[in-house]
């Protein structure tokens, strides 16, 4: 018998649903009366990657936050594979920001990236050799296996980014949602996530990834341009010109 | 030399206090761990001084002095918990209120019986008066204890340092957190017969503290933290029976005296690598 976290389970996706569905959402900030974001409507298909873009403030953290299950929902709806949030949680993988981490807790690499795997072990239940080999896994592929024993105090800004990647791909999640994974990271880093993402869209997985790196958009499939809680623009990756306010 | 450290344990309260001392301080360090990673030190002390009325007016009514200290250890776990989620007050302010107000209406209550000395067990511990029931207690809250840390190890781990991914996938981190709020309330009132009340929280931190001074892996940390304590129970109880002082005093002293050689070594570590 397993144990599983507080609402969350395993039903199975709905066929042919889009990887990710906002329809209307409002969202507010717990204490707060006017909404961060104001009826966003979006679609995310399996194997798609859409880029969030905009300034700051203009709700892509919040939006990612509402899908995770972080802040409640105003009004409007999310559906994730055809399902509302929590019933198929562990298809949904969230890459906080790096400042929502205590990074001086004296944990190593390798266990932190293992708590990717926790959405399915539940309560009570030890992670299994499949669990670690799956991380050691994650770890070579984002070419930090040499740090999987070093404390995750002693990590630079750009490794401690590619380990917040790796937690996120140990799940083995479906729709991935990254909030600014290329913040302030090396190029190598930078270049490290880009394969990434391509790796999990032939995969036939989904990402919406926000992210302020204007730079390298084409490596999505489309942009989505919000400003203060409302989508602005949507254009396919090839097309979109940034707006002098994004900038 | 062999018959100086052989003889204080002929005694057969001296080998109760040494294994009632020894039980305690493992738990206290293994959960200490904890509290000092998290910055719980505060809440530790304010839980050893929010039992005191619980023991007062349980002896007062010849109950169990464990049950008196057990309810309101829990009381006031449950209460910092529950007022923690409240903007209002903030959480240091109310605890410094709550802790301070529950420990004088302990003295309060204390002051209406006319022998203060019957108290001072419960301010300052009586190790060598633990007898074999007490002990059973001691046994069994501190494998109960030990036993829920390890089955929740995980999830603790992780909410001490990203409750946002907790969140995401489930772990409610406020309800962990009294979790730990209530298994420091046990830990605390098995630590009052070997301390007392007053000098409790150092089993809770010092320990702990010392042991992060001396590595950065968890595991390790909560081992060095172990062994301190029950290190600094065996030393204090020798002290205590050589030089006829307080065996509570003596024990915190010695953890005090670890946590002073860690640092030193921590300091010279510092040093040599910069």
């Amino acid at each position: 018998m397993r144990l599983y976290y507080s609402q969350r389970r395993f039903v199975a996706p709905i066929p042919g649903a889009s990887a990710l569905e906002l329809d209307q959402l409002k969202v507010a900030h717990p204490g707060r009366n006017t909404p961060a974001v104001h009826g966003v409507s979006l679609e995310v298909a399996p194997g798609e990657l859409v880029a969030l873009v905009g300034p700051n403030g203009a709700g892509k953290s919040t939006i990612l936050k509402a899908i995770a299950g972080l802040l409640p929902i105003q009004a409007g709806s999310v559906y994730i594979f055809g399902l509302p949030i929590g019933a198929c949680h562990h298809r949904v993988a969230y890459l906080p920001q790096r400042g929502e981490i205590d990074w001086r807790f004296p944990v190593s690499v390798r266990r932190m990236v293992l708590t990717g795997r926790y959405v399915h072990l539940g309560w009570l239940r030890q992670p299994t050799a499949n669990d670690d080999l799956r991380v050691h896994e994650v770890l070579t592929q984002l070419g930090i296996a040499d740090l999987a024993e070093r404390q995750i105090s002693e990590l630079s800004g750009g490794q401690q980014q590619r380990v917040l990647l790796a937690r996120a791909l140990v799940q083995d999640a479906d729709l991935l949602l990254l909030d600014e994974p290329t913040n302030a990271v090396d190029a190598a880093t930078r270049d490290a996530i880009a394969e990434t993402l391509n790796t999990l869209r032939r995969q036939g997985k989904a990402a919406l990834v926000a992210t302020h790196d204007l730079d390298h958009l084409m490596e999505y499939d489309r942009v989505v341009a919000l400003q203060e809680g409302r989508v602005v623009a949507t254009a396919p990756a090839a097309l979109y010109v940034p707006d002098e306010w994004i900038a | 030399m062999l018959n100086w450290l052989i003889e204080p344990f002929t005694l057969g309260f001296m080998r109760t206090g040494l294994l009632a001392a020894a039980l305690v301080g493992l738990t206290c360090a293994i959960l200490g761990v904890y509290v000092v990673l998290r910055r719980m030190a505060f809440i530790g002390d304010a839980l050893a001084h929010t039992v005191l009325p619980g023991v007062v007016i349980a002896y007062l009514n010849n109950w169990n002095l464990f049950v008196g200290a057990i309810i309101a250890g829990l009381v006031t776990a449950l209460g910092i918990s529950w007022m923690s989620r409240r903007d209002s007050v903030r959480e240091d302010t109310a605890i410094g209120v709550l802790f301070t107000g529950m420990f004088a209406l302990g003295i309060l209550l204390i002051s209406t019986v006319r022998s203060f000395r019957d108290f001072t067990h419960i301010l300052f511990g009586n190790l060598l008066g633990v007898t074999q029931e007490d002990l059973l207690l001691i046994g069994g809250l501190s494998i109960a204890i030990l036993l829920v840390l390890a089955m929740f190890h995980k999830e603790l781990e992780l909410t001490s340092y990203d409750t946002t991914y907790a969140q995401v996938i489930g772990v409610r981190a406020d309800w962990l957190r009294t979790l730990l709020l209530v298994l420091l309330a046990l830990t605390v009132v098995t630590s009052i017969q070997v301390v007392g009340v007053v000098l409790t929280s150092a089993m809770l931190v010092t320990p702990a503290a010392a042991a992060s001074l001396l590595t950065r892996r968890l595991g390790r940390m909560m081992a060095i933290s172990a062994l301190i304590a029950v290190g600094s129970a065996l030393v204090g109880l020798y002290i205590s029976f050589y030089a006829r002082v307080a065996s509570g005093a003596a024990i915190v002293l010695a953890c005090t005296l670890c946590f002073g050689i860690a640092w030193l070594i921590h300091t010279v570590q510092q040093r040599s690598t910069s």
